[in-house]
């Protein structure tokens, strides 16, 4: 089957259920998506179909119809997604493992609410969860990044 | 990654400093102490440059041998180094190198001694700087007990200032000039006319000198990187792009996936296996028996894991009591048994005295096992192959595990290299190496092939050596409205022999002080004081968890003396600073009184104030904690946290690490528990072991002091307060006491 992932058109010979997050780590060795739960309860796995959030961990592979999006594709260490410069200015990460799928959640809902409030950004946030307890970091970096695209 | 492990062995055989056109610093003085550990000066091996600045022509190499699992050890280690070697540290090569005994950490088991972090008396001084002998003499390059800061920031400033006095000797000589005449800057040598050398480019005279010994370490207030807010970590760029390859996502040509089952009742042997589904499913390449368990050997880690859940398998029983209510049945009966009798390291005045007179307050507490449930689950690489084996992974102790594959694999552990990668999460999981002898285990049976396993998140949690469960009686009086006897006894598993047994194949005699920590080392002078750990039996294995010991003491002691406090009808700030013996401690506590605006427990209506102090891994963090008895159930408002480190090196992380401690300490405080049937934990997944979420997360307000006496890390130290001030808060808001975590048995949060 086809996959068109951060532009690129990739033919991969896979089981049509199995999970788009284990196609893009084993067999297109894009791992910036994280595997932490399976089950579509941490958010680790987020990327975009068509520019919105979805959990890669729980789409199968067959039932993609649109253009995928991966933390390699939202913005490069030269060429940062605003998203992207907000968490480095605000120094989020700790352990990083599940800031992929923060931003990628992140990047989406600010596509879809450009001035969101307080509570917006709580609720959104809300699905993808850190072990390390960044929230706090997380919550100021999304105003910024919501103030920078809107400045933009 | 680097081969400094090789170049360094190399560089000892032949003799000589030269290092492929480069010099790697401090080689050879560590060489002799670390051979001879019981023979050599170990004063002189303490404070002996140790192998940490590699440089050759193509760049700078910073070698940061503490693991960084999140709490930014690798940044605060290479700025340590760089802030003496006067380099950006964003230009260096950052990396863990191969684990050797050169890197053993001296501090980690300096706070095992019988003596509470205040006292900094002679005795209790010498005792601490005996601990570094069994740390070096047992290979302890290890990471944890908030103990990378303490072990660095002398050792690694100084390798930094001999690599740069080396450095500038190599330019003196070149340039026919005194050192002295000369200064270093970003990465150069200026001469004293302006001209400069970079360092790369003197690597290769620099590596024919001995190295520059004499050298002293510059004032703090000449400090570039360190202390400053301004400074960034080194790792979270990478971290933001997706770029930065966790054990997870390392790939070594060749490789396979591998996935297991190991009994859910941790040591209970596979009785038998059924794998014919499993044998005939896409990409599966093998299926063997692993110690305890089965696993599966395919093309694809989805595979893999789909294959393992195919096998039907008849487990034997667990070698523990099978359930929750039975384990606690054990632990209860070992409270105040003298039988399980196991430790006082507290006992001032005369307890059983004053408890035989008048009105004795008693209450029982209840500790959970938890799981750590780092996001990244436990993962590595293996590889053996013509009488060697290759590891890699993300590990706290690279050089257990290097001896343990050894033994599996049956060669010499110096045929053994392990390779340390970036961790997703720790919280104490990865000082644990099971998924590593499986691996092993698996490698050794396909040899030549390297076999990637990974554990599913419910294996993860299944095989979670959890945080211990305990049982804790408190028994006390008041007097004139103050607290005046205070006798805890805590009952629970042995923790550090536990551990060991595993890491070491023998358990470690004597009593086990992670049973009380964080209660007897408390820095409070009440008038009749006791504090007794009492073993109960091993039952389902433990390990140490974020905060270790006083993750559950730090509940326990600050609960209880709550209590005490509230029928003495005292306030509970006003309070523990009366009891309070430690000035650095006070100042704390002074601290978190200033900034919340303290003013007794009431808040307002349908709110209440609580407030905790724990004195752990010798940093003492007092937080006063806010909230609201709303219509969907408490929310927390705000955390006000001070902390005391004796001296700042990252501010803008510390902030993060004290933070983070406590979302840690209230998200298992409100909602998390493992409990046992069948010999199994009934959680194996995050919705059924609930952390905090951004939308419960309240605000923060943390102020870092520099008045005690010693460097501190802070990686665990913001955790064991939160849950009693989150408890006092509770019942300052509803009445209601939590003697029992997770909170949400009795409340709900919204």
């Amino acid at each position: 089957m086809k996959l068109t992932v951060n532009g690129t058109e990739y033919e991969v010979d896979v089981e049509p259920d199995m999970p788009l997050l284990w196609v893009l780590r084993d067999e297109l060795g894009l791992t910036g998506t994280k595997y932490g739960c399976g089950v579509a309860q941490c958010g680790a796995c987020t990327v975009h179909v068509d520019g919105t959030a979805v959990r890669s961990c729980q789409l199968a592979a067959a039932d993609i119809s649109g253009e995928i999006t991966t933390i390699e594709g939202l913005g490069s260490a030269e060429a940062l997604h605003a998203v992207q410069e907000a968490w480095i200015e605000h120094q989020v990460a700790q352990c990083g493992y599940c800031q992929s799928g923060q931003i990628m959640a992140a990047a989406s809902f600010l596509e879809f609410n450009t001035e969101p409030t307080d509570e917006d950004i709580d609720r959104a946030m809300s699905a993808n969860l850190c072990r390390c307890g960044t929230y706090p970091r997380i919550r100021a970096a999304v105003k910024s990044a919501a103030a920078k695209l809107n400045g933009a | 990654m680097s081969t400094v492990g090789k170049i360094a062995r190399r560089t000892f055989l032949i003799g000589s400093a030269a290092v492929a056109g480069g010099v790697a610093f401090g080689i050879h003085v560590v060489k002799r102490p670390i051979d001879n550990p019981l023979l050599a000066d170990l004063a002189e091996g303490e404070a002996a440059i140790t192998p940490y600045v590699k440089i050759d022509a193509n760049g700078i190499t910073l070698i940061t041998p503490r693991a960084d699992k999140g709490q930014g050890s690798y940044s605060v280690q290479a700025n340590l180094i760089a802030e003496e070697l006067d380099i950006d540290p964003a230009t260096a090569t950052i990396t863990p190198g191969m684990p050797g005994p050169a890197y053993f950490n001296g501090a980690v088991l300096e706070e095992g001694v019988p003596f509470p972090a205040y006292d900094q008396s002679a005795v209790a001084e010498a005792m601490r700087e005996f601990m570094a002998v069994p740390a070096k003499l047992f290979q302890m390059q290890m990471t944890g007990g908030s103990s990378t800061v303490p072990d660095g920031y002398v050792k690694l400033r100084m390798a930094g200032a001999v690599a740069r006095e080396t450095l500038k000797e190599a330019a003196a000589k070149r340039a026919g000039v005194a050192r002295g005449d000369l200064k270093t800057q970003d990465g150069h040598v200026i001469l004293p006319n302006g001209d400069k050398l970079a360092y790369t480019d003197l690597a290769a005279e620099a590596s024919q000198l001995a190295p520059i010994q004499d050298v002293a370490l510059r004032d703090p207030s000449e400090w570039r990187l360190l202390g400053k807010a301004a400074t960034r970590r080194v790792d979270i760029p990478e971290k933001t792009t997706g770029a930065i390859k966790y054990g997870i996502d390392h790939a070594v040509e060749g490789m396979v996936h591998a996935a297991v089952r190991a009994n859910p009742g941790i040591g209970g042997d596979v009785v038998s296996y059924d794998a014919s589904a499993a044998e005939g499913m896409r990409g599966v390449q093998k299926v063997m028996p692993v110690a305890h368990g089965v696993a599966v050997i395919a093309d694809n880690t989805w595979r893999a894991f789909k294959a393992v859940e195919a096998i039907e398998i008849e487990w034997g029983p667990g070698p523990y009591p099978a359930s929750s209510p039975e384990i606690f049945e054990t632990l209860a009966a070992a409270v105040n048994n003298e039988e399980a009798f196991d430790h006082r390291q507290r006992n001032e005045g005369d307890v059983d005295t004053s408890l035989a007179n008048g009105e004795v307050f008693e209450a029982t507490y209840k500790l959970p096992y938890l799981a750590h449930a780092p996001m990244e689950p436990m993962n590595v690489i293996a590889l053996v192959e013509g009488g060697k084996v290759t590891i890699w992974t993300g590990t706290q102790i690279p050089l257990f595990i290097r001896n343990r594959a050894a033994l599996i694999a049956g060669v010499e552990a110096e045929n053994v290299d392990v390779h340390v990668l970036p961790m997703g999460g720790s919280f104490g999981h990865k000082l644990e190496m099971t998924h590593c002898e499986q691996a092993v285990e698996i490698a050794a049976a396909m040899q030549g092939t390297p076999v990637k396993l990974t554990w599913s998140r419910e294996e993860d949690m299944t095989h979670d050596y959890p945080r211990p469960a305990a049982v804790a009686v408190g028994r006390g009086k008041v007097a004139d409205g103050k607290v005046d006897t205070f006798d805890l006894s805590v009952g629970q598993s042995a923790l550090a022999p536990s551990w060991f047994g595993r890491l070491m194949g023998m358990g470690i005699p004597g009593p086990d002080a992670t049973i009380t920590t964080g209660s007897w080392d408390q820095p409070f002078g009440i008038p009749n004081y006791r504090v007794t750990g009492y073993r109960a039996p091993e039952m389902v294995p433990v390990s140490s968890w974020r905060s270790v010991g006083a993750s559950g003491n730090g509940f326990l002691h600050n609960a209880f003396l709550d209590e005490l406090i509230h029928s003495a009808g005292a306030d509970p700030l006003e309070e523990r600073l009366r009891l309070c013996i430690d000035d650095t401690s006070r100042k704390v506590m002074e601290a978190v009184g200033e900034m919340s605006g303290w003013n007794g427990t009431d808040i307002g209506e349908n709110r209440g104030r609580g407030v905790a102090f724990t004195l752990s891994f010798g940093v003492p963090c007092a937080q006063v904690i806010d909230v609201t008895n709303t219509d969907q159930g408490i929310k927390i408002d705000k955390v006000f946290v001070a902390a005391d480190v004796g001296r700042v090196l990252d501010p803008t992380n510390i902030d993060a690490q004290l933070f983070g401690g406590v979302i840690f300490g209230l998200s298992h405080a409100m909602n998390c528990e493992l409990t046992y049937e069948n010999y199994a934990p009934l959680q194996n997944n995050y919705h059924q072991y609930e952390g905090m979420r951004l939308y419960q997360t309240p605000e923060f307000e943390v102020k870092v002091l520099e008045n005690g006496p010693k460097i501190r890390g802070v990686g665990e130290p913001g955790l064991p307060p939160a849950a009693p001030a989150l408890a006092g808060a509770i019942f300052a808001a509803t009445g209601t006491r939590l003697r029992e975590m997770p909170f949400n048995k009795f409340v709900d949060f919204v």
